[in-house]
């Protein structure tokens, strides 16, 4: 399968899915330290997002989260790069900061957890393929 | 976008690093919003200012912006910070917290931010005209900003106020162009609000049917005859933090309340919603509360005024903080207020307030007359609440 979607911030990687239904949250929803999921009763709930190409429809909550994920790099422990329906200014905005590559405008319902992904830009738009 | 040759060169990175991120950050929100260029601003409030929350990471942000050479092209100020900048030792902060929040404050000097944390920054001297494009984030000066001066600014997180604060632009979408000022709703108002708690309450009712509502119409408020500037202060922080509201219109009150043409919807907001709002803000007895607050939004020199006429010759038998202005302070000092508030017992806390301030596990029950602040003494600090008038909150430090 094949999508193009609209850089928000630019990167070309390849890596493993972590798909969730639901909106993040990512200040007091993800541990800046492990990067592990921590919102209660969040689909992804215990999980880490560290390494993973992080797929979901679109951020929610505090605009501290941009911090969030400036810290999560810091430590290490953030995703490979995110995929979202709609992207909005927190996650905007955290990724350009913390240089994780972001491509929106994509039909996220069709990824799937543990689908191998392949990211590459194409001046403003983003190619996003399943690889075998 | 339409990007003049100025903002191109500094997106080129010819302008330095802390320069091209500020605009690679403003240019990726254009794009988003579909903005078609970008404006001049004149005034920033930039946020996430406690030390509490940006931790270390977002303090290392900060200091390369400021060693990228980040500079502010126009009037920039910031949101309180964790404590008191001065007097932290008096009200329990650790020296820990202390030197990092004190490390966030110097990597915003050193970019020429003015350094006033506060949420008030229309009170002291951050203060835009009618129409003016700003950028701000605090989500309760967002509100009076836009509605009771009638200036022009989205809700800014902490990295886009400061990015427009490093470039002097912001991307023209949202609440800076007419057709997103305009109300899609009517509120009729028929219970009576008067005091910063009811004006809360009523915050909280309304804000709760937008949410309700998703798509978070501008609101066109009747039935109010008159507010004063601490009322419409209280109303902008509750109706922000409730309903995520960025602009409101009230009849006969703010600049921009001309009656439109189209047919609205209607939301009735009766007495028993304000009731219930009041009665929702209190959980706890008087006789439980170990915590008093009285400033959140910062508190007006006209309000600390009032507290140390009630205070006079009199002593508190709780924890009593007084968070406002630094600025606003020193005219309390000059005026005697300080020395009787003091003499009391009771602690100023300036550029720092019960909502960033680390004070979670030192109290169980905040007494506030402030709406705004219930909802964060609850889901940030896990407090019960006791919302009460103004003046009732300073007989509750005395009791």
């Amino acid at each position: 399968m094949m999508w193009r979607g609209r850089v928000i911030y630019s990167g070309s990687v390849t890596g493993q899915a972590i798909v969730t239904r639901m909106g993040i949250s990512f200040f007091g929803g993800v541990d800046p330290d492990t990067g592990i999921v921590v919102e209660r009763g969040h689909e992804l709930e215990g999980q880490s997002i560290a390494g993973k190409i992080l797929v979901f429809p679109t951020g929610k909550g505090s605009t501290v989260g941009s911090y969030t994920l400036y810290r999560l790099k810091a430590n290490g422990k953030a995703p490979l790069a995110i995929v979202n329906r709609e992207c909005e200014t927190i996650t905007a905005v955290g990724c350009i900061i913390a240089e994780i590559p972001c491509v929106d405008h994509i039909p996220v319902q069709q990824v799937s957890s543990g689908m191998q992904l392949r990211i590459a830009v194409d001046g403003e738009e983003a190619v996003v393929d399943t690889q075998p | 976008m339409d990007l003049t040759s100025e903002e191109q060169d500094m997106l080129a990175g010819n302008q330095g690093r802390a320069t091209q991120k500020a605009m690679e950050i403003l240019v990726a929100l254009g794009r988003i919003y579909g903005a078609e260029r970008m404006t001049p601003v004149t005034s920033v409030q930039v946020a996430g200012v406690s030390y509490d929350n940006l931790g270390e990471a977002g303090l290392s942000f900060l200091s390369e912006m400021a060693e990228g050479g980040g500079r502010t092209r126009v009037l920039t100020t910031l949101n309180p910070a964790g404590m008191d900048l001065e007097n932290w030792q008096a009200l329990g902060i650790s020296p820990e917290f202390a030197e990092g929040q004190e490390r966030v404050i110097n990597a915003f000097g050193r970019m020429g931010v003015i350094t006033t944390c506060t949420c008030t920054p229309y009170l002291t001297g951050n203060v835009p005209h009618f129409g003016e494009h700003i950028a701000w984030a605090e989500s309760s000066a967002v509100c009076y900003a836009n509605s009771v001066i009638g200036a022009r600014t989205n809700r800014e997180g902490g990295p886009s106020a400061l990015a427009a604060a490093l470039t002097g632009r912001t991307p023209l979408y949202g609440y800076h162009l007419d057709i997103h000022r305009r109300a899609g709703v009517t509120v009729q108002v028929r219970g009576r609000v008067s005091s910063n708690d009811e004006y809360g309450a009523l915050g909280k009712a309304i804000g709760q049917k937008l949410e309700a509502a998703e798509n978070k119409p501008v609101t066109y408020i009747k039935g109010i005859d008159s507010a004063s500037v601490d009322n419409l202060k209280s109303f902008c922080a509750s109706l922000a933090t409730y309903g995520g509201a960025a602009l409101f219109h009230m009849e006969g009150i703010t600049p921009e309340a001309v009656q439109m043409p189209e047919l609205h919807d209607v939301i009735d907001i009766a007495q028993s919603d304000i009731d219930s709002a009041l009665s929702s803000m209190n959980d706890a007895a008087s006789e439980d509360v170990d915590f008093v607050s009285l400033g959140c939004p910062h508190l007006s020199i006209r309000e600390i005024a009032r507290i140390a006429s009630l205070l006079k010759g009199k002593r508190v038998t709780k924890e009593f903080w007084i968070t406002t202005a630094r600025p606003t302070k020193q005219i309390a000092d000059m005026m005697g207020y300080t020395a009787v508030i003091e003499a009391s017992g009771a602690k100023f806390a300036a550029d720092t307030c019960c909502v960033v301030a680390p004070i979670k596990d030192r109290f169980h029950v905040i007494a506030t007359d402030s709406a705004k602040a219930c909802y964060y003494a609850y889901s940030k600090n896990k407090f019960k609440t006791v919302l009460k008038p103004f003046d009732d909150v300073v007989a509750e430090a005395l009791r």
